[in-house]
């Protein structure tokens, strides 16, 4: 990809979230906060390419230690927002209904 | 095509696409908490995918290794985010802010050892020296900035960390000459990224990355707690530009797709705070709110208020029609949410109408009260935001204040020379009672300021620590 393309990825995507963000309920800012923090991990990307390529011991080990870093944020951040978002409920909802799975 | 080494084939331009759609429905989910659930499920796969497609396309020596760090890393996360309290979200959060700023500086830094890995170098090998990778001019300047920018949020997060984890006073730290050191070195950072692209020598990255480290502890150090929404709000941005500008070394769109809707997230967080507080991002930035006016609240001390009972309180609201609960930061600090919810059930069993209304600033991050009202099972139809619920009150028996302190001022819309003057507020004094919950009369909220609502002839102040009034007042509904 040439720069001009990511560019336009990155400024459309830039737009694509000012939207999406606005419609998100106040209520749910902290879920929100705490899943961003999730998917800003998508950082793995880059320490997993540097942890598999030979060449320089000290890359690939900083590469592992990112990875791992990474991942306490990817599964931390994921488990914490759906502990979260489970305990968002409606009012009068019958309690034993089986909640453990959500469609 | 002299970057023709990350070329790479379209089956992987499209998942890493597709991760990223993923992303965007997770967030877009969010807007409703029926679809939440499936939006966060959303989001593992997207990030299921993006690690997956790593994977496959990378000839993999070390994947022993690699699942090693993976299963560290995720046990950790997965024991941290199933023992954490509710209370301690804002701690959790700033950590983990630090660790993709961590981790961000970490690729950066491991790209630039090994730039050849990422295809973001050349082999040039002049007769003199065996061998040597020249990275691409412009891959530079993107390693530059992002490997800085995950330095300031790691720095910076860590500061927040330990001021929200109470390791560290949530006052103000002010030093001499702060904006000219603070401007210098952000200065000299663009500079050095500039001539990063000139001579790619060790020392020009290192130093631009410890620069970044200081100033990264240099911003947050003189913010005081009640602006911590802010800066979370913000650290949240920074960590997504970090990674978006990763995306841009590494041409990879999952990243920058990310990266794009992680900073406007945080950015538009800190902008609603900073509207909340009516309050400007630079001067939040620039920091020492709540470090000056201690002065005057001494006077104030010896004004008549009216003093209540659980007992009282506890007969008000069962006589009334409409009770308006206002959580804060307090209920917080005493872990009050479920004694609150017992409380209006029983309330609610009398025929009482209960309701809740959360300031966008209550707490120390974006949506905290929420989550602790419905940590403590509070539906989320009985919890209003403050433009939905604030003309309730004056058709309202009791507003229940407890914790709250700065949100309820009257002053911000009467007085001029209050420093909180312009901020909106919650409108309780119009209720017919105000109920207060506070430890103390001394105590002054972040702003600094005394509240007017205190020496109110319908204000009944109820001294306690929050958890303990509520009790109290269970039992005497009971």
């Amino acid at each position: 990809m040439d720069f001009i393309s990511i560019l336009s990825i990155f400024v459309l995507a830039c737009f694509v979230g000012y939207y999406v963000v606005w419609s998100v309920t106040p209520a749910l800012h902290t879920p929100l906060m705490s899943v961003t923090n999730a998917i800003s991990s998508v950082i793995v990307v880059g320490a997993l390419i540097a942890s598999a390529a030979a060449g320089s011991m000290t890359s690939k080990w900083l590469g592992l230690v990112a990875v791992a870093l990474a991942s306490v944020n990817i599964f931390g951040g994921f488990a914490v927002t759906q502990r979260m978002l489970a305990m968002y409920k409606k009012k009068e909802r019958p309690v034993a209904q089986g909640d453990k799975t959500h469609g | 095509m002299a970057e023709g080494a990350v070329q790479q084939p379209a089956w992987v331009l499209l998942a890493y696409l597709i991760a990223g759609v993923c992303f965007i429905l997770a967030l877009r989910g969010l807007s409703s908490p029926e679809s939440s659930r499936r939006g966060n499920w959303t989001g593992m796969i997207g990030m299921t995918i993006a690690v997956v497609t790593t994977l496959v396309i990378h000839q993999i020596a070390s994947l022993p290794e690699i699942i090693g760090a993976m299963v560290i890393g995720g046990g950790i996360g997965l024991v941290t985010a199933r023992k954490i309290q509710m209370t301690a979200m804002p701690q959790l959060v700033a950590a983990f802010h630090s660790l993709v700023g961590l981790a961000a500086v970490l690729v950066g830094a491991a790209a630039y050892l090994n730039p050849e890995a990422f295809g973001i170098g050349i082999r040039i090998t002049p007769l003199a020296t065996p061998s040597f990778v020249s990275i691409f001019p412009q891959s530079r300047i993107e390693m530059g900035l992002g490997v800085a920018i995950g330095a300031i949020t790691f720095s910076g997060s860590v500061i927040a960390f330990l001021k929200l984890n109470g390791n560290m006073s949530g006052k103000p730290i002010l030093l001499p000459l702060r904006h000219v050191i603070n401007l210098g070195t952000l200065v000299a950072i663009l500079a050095l990224v500039a001539y990063f692209t000139q001579d790619e020598a060790p020392a020009i990255f290192f130093t631009i990355m410890g620069l970044s480290f200081a100033i990264g502890f240099l911003l947050i150090i003189p913010i005081g707690g009640a602006d911590m929404p802010v800066v979370i709000s913000m650290l949240n941005s920074y960590s997504g530009w970090a990674a978006a500008a990763m995306g841009f070394t590494l041409h990879n769109s999952a990243m920058i797709i990310t990266g794009a809707l992680v900073g406007s997230s945080g950015a538009i967080l800190s902008y609603i705070m900073c509207r909340a507080m009516n309050r400007s991002f630079i001067s939040v930035i620039a920091g020492g709110f709540g470090a000056v006016a201690s002065g005057g609240d001494a006077a104030a001390i010896d004004r008549p208020y009216k003093r209540g009972s659980a007992e009282d309180a506890a007969f008000l609201m069962a006589q009334s029609d409409q009770v308006i609960i206002v959580p804060g930061y307090g209920m917080a600090v005493s872990q009050a949410q479920h004694a609150l919810r017992e409380m209006a059930d029983l309330l609610k069993s009398k025929g009482v109408r209960v309701k809740y209304a959360i300031h966008p600033v209550a707490g120390r991050m974006p949506g905290h009260m929420n989550v602790l009202l419905a940590e403590a099972n509070v539906p989320y139809d009985e919890v209003f935001e403050l433009e939905d619920i604030n003309s309730e009150f004056a058709q309202t028996d009791v507003a229940f204040v407890i914790g709250a302190n700065d949100v309820t001022n009257p002053a911000a819309k009467s007085d001029k020379s209050s420093p909180i003057y312009g901020m909106p507020v919650l409108d309780v004094e119009k209720a017919r009672t105000v109920l207060f919950v506070k430890r103390s009369m001394g105590g002054v909220g972040y702003a600094g300021v005394d509240n007017e609502l205190f020496y109110r002839d319908n204000t009944m102040m109820l001294l306690s620590d929050a958890k303990k009034m509520v009790e109290e007042i269970v039992k005497n509904l009971g």
